[in-house]
């Protein structure tokens, strides 16, 4: 049944990573993203890839759920390797026909596999282990504070939630219109690209119709429960920080700290 | 003391133009007076278009009376300063139940309400826990909404009103888009709420089956009151009602044709005991 669909890439386990609070994890991947673009030293990508293999013990994820992140940048990839291969100047290494291949190409190739999956895995790792709903309540806490500059963050992160809500209940309904519209003759199926594209267009305007026709019952529905925005709204399952939250955030700083003196005191370790 | 208080309430749906000029105006509710005692089970029964969900949204405020006043609580709904005094004491349930619940877990969506109204958090959590229990919905309470049935989504719905607490609860068909399994389950529900909580209920409906338990019932019609009486006054008057184009229960049906056909059988017979009664009374 399509309302079993599980929204993101959750995957239900009971591990530290997962009881974190949603905004250590947010800031957990922040960071790591930062770091890996911080520096090209070797040292500082072994203390990286130390970290990652550590968390991925740690949120008990099988490995091979990260690996599937990588599928659709593998392409980037191999497009990034082989620039960097053939593009970079240095010591020759071996050259054929109008190729050349140098050791500063095979080192860059290397660093960019390595910082692209690092960042794959390590996003992954966040959003395998915190569900959608927490990371909307964690969006809105942690950014509480562009309210400050008008940013309505409660709102989106509503919408967001409101959303996540909807997207099976409409998806159930697209795949009634379709059905009904193929017991009329409708032939989403065959033709080129274009004309399949125009196909849809009796899909999409019942299901149009229909979000709004949903949307306003839900905004009734929302106020007649005494919804008017974020103000004076108090949680159900509001965030706290506990103890595990800033051992969290004191590891993530030493870590920040960590590749910030390898990059400035071992720069002879460049890659 | 009265609820929902009526005085000559009339409201206009007004058609507009692209340009927005007025295209026509359409009269939805007709010069309604009435009053509703605290406790009290009202049901308001009509067909299609009869203007008995106009009226049940200014009972929550979400629509304003063109001509008259209606006051929920002794507030009049007109002055905003009342507004949400008004939607926290008399609470809403609609007719669809997939677009009335916002929380994607049971009992985020029952905490939704209270959340709004500023409850603190412990209090919250003990409001959830009781309105779903009063519902029977407790061990649901962490599903996923989207795998419930349509009978348990509406009784989420109702616990999600009573979590704030409410004084009056009015219930826009909600059963309209349930099956007869689902229908007898949210009516089990809303009664028993009356019954325990004295909760005063208004439940519009064109099912006459979910109304013979009630302590009043109005009849509408093309936006007026038609009638107005407890449920064995007002099918007693069976050619009136069929008048209205309003199914009459087959039972009350029944007794009713037998009567024509000369036997002594009182009228306002509701339910399939009664007429068993008074069948074999004749005999």
């Amino acid at each position: 049944m399509i309302r079993d669909i599980t929204l993101g890439q959750y995957y239900q386990a009971d591990s530290v990573i997962h009881r974190l609070d949603p905004r250590v994890k947010l800031m957990a991947t922040l960071v790591y993203i930062v770091s890996l673009f911080l520096t090209e030293n070797f040292i500082a990508y072994g203390i990286a890839a130390l970290f990652l293999i550590v968390m991925i013990v740690l949120s008990k994820v099988p490995f091979r759920f990260m690996i599937r992140g990588m599928k659709p940048i593998l392409f980037l990839m191999l497009l990034t390797v082989l620039i960097n291969l053939f593009t970079a100047t240095g010591e020759k290494l071996v050259s054929f026909w109008v190729f050349t291949i140098t050791v500063e190409g095979v080192k860059r190739a290397a660093l960019m596999v390595f910082r692209l999956s690092f960042l794959v895995i390590g996003s992954s790792i966040m959003t395998l282990t915190t569900t959608p709903n927490h990371l909307t309540d964690g969006l809105e806490k942690g950014l509480g504070f562009l309210r400050v500059i008008r940013v309505p963050v409660h709102e989106i992160a509503m919408m967001m939630s409101i959303a996540l809500r909807f997207i099976p209940i409409l998806m159930e309904e697209t795949d009634k219109i379709m059905k009904a519209q193929i017991a009329r003759g409708a032939d989403f199926e065959s033709g080129n690209l274009f004309k399949r594209a125009k196909s849809m267009v009796p899909l999409l305007v019942p299901l149009f119709v229909s979000a709004f026709r949903r949307a306003n019952d839900l905004a009734m529905a929302m106020e007649a429960r005494c919804y008017r925005g974020g103000k004076g709204r108090t949680k159900m399952k509001p965030l706290h920080y506990k103890g595990r939250d800033w051992l969290a955030y004191l590891i993530l700083a030493l870590y920040l700290a960590g590749i910030i003196m390898i990059k400035i005191y071992l720069k002879w370790a460049l890659i | 003391m009265s609820i929902v208080k009526t005085d000559k309430l009339s409201f206009d749906y007004i058609r507009r133009d692209e340009e927005g000029n007025v295209e026509g105006i359409t009269r939805a509710v007709n010069d309604v007076s009435i009053d509703i005692k605290q406790g009290d089970f009202i049901a308001i029964l009509g067909h299609n278009g009869s203007g008995k969900s106009t009226l049940a949204k200014h009972m929550n405020a979400i629509l304003y009376p063109t001509e008259g006043t209606i006051w929920v609580d002794g507030k009049d709904t007109a002055d905003d300063d009342n507004l949400w005094e008004i939607r926290q004491s008399a609470g809403m349930v609609f007719q669809n139940p997939d677009n009335q619940i916002i929380g994607q877990v049971v009992e985020e969506d029952v905490g939704f309400g209270p959340e709004n109204m500023g409850v603190p958090t412990k209090e919250i959590w003990e409001r959830v826990e009781e309105s779903l229990k009063a519902v029977g919905m407790y061990e649901f309470r962490l599903m996923s909404p989207n795998k419930l049935s349509g009978g348990q989504k509406q009784r989420v719905s109702i616990a999600g009103v009573i979590a704030m607490h409410p004084k009056c609860i009015i219930l826009d068909e909600p059963t309209a888009m349930l099956d007869p399994n689902g229908r007898a389950e949210v009516i089990r529900a809303v009664r028993a709420l009356n019954a325990v909580e004295n909760i005063t209920v208004i439940l519009i409906t064109h099912y006459m089956e979910e109304v013979i338990h009630a302590d009043k019932i109005f009849v509408m019609d093309k936006g007026s009151i038609e009638m107005e009486g407890t449920p064995v006054e007002i099918f007693s008057r069976v050619e009136q009602l069929q008048q209205l184009r309003l199914d009459v229960p087959q039972v009350t049906l029944l007794a009713h044709e037998l009567r024509k056909a000369g036997l002594a059988i009182p009228t306002g017979i509701l339910t399939a005991q009664e007429l068993k009664e008074a069948l074999c009374q004749l005999f």
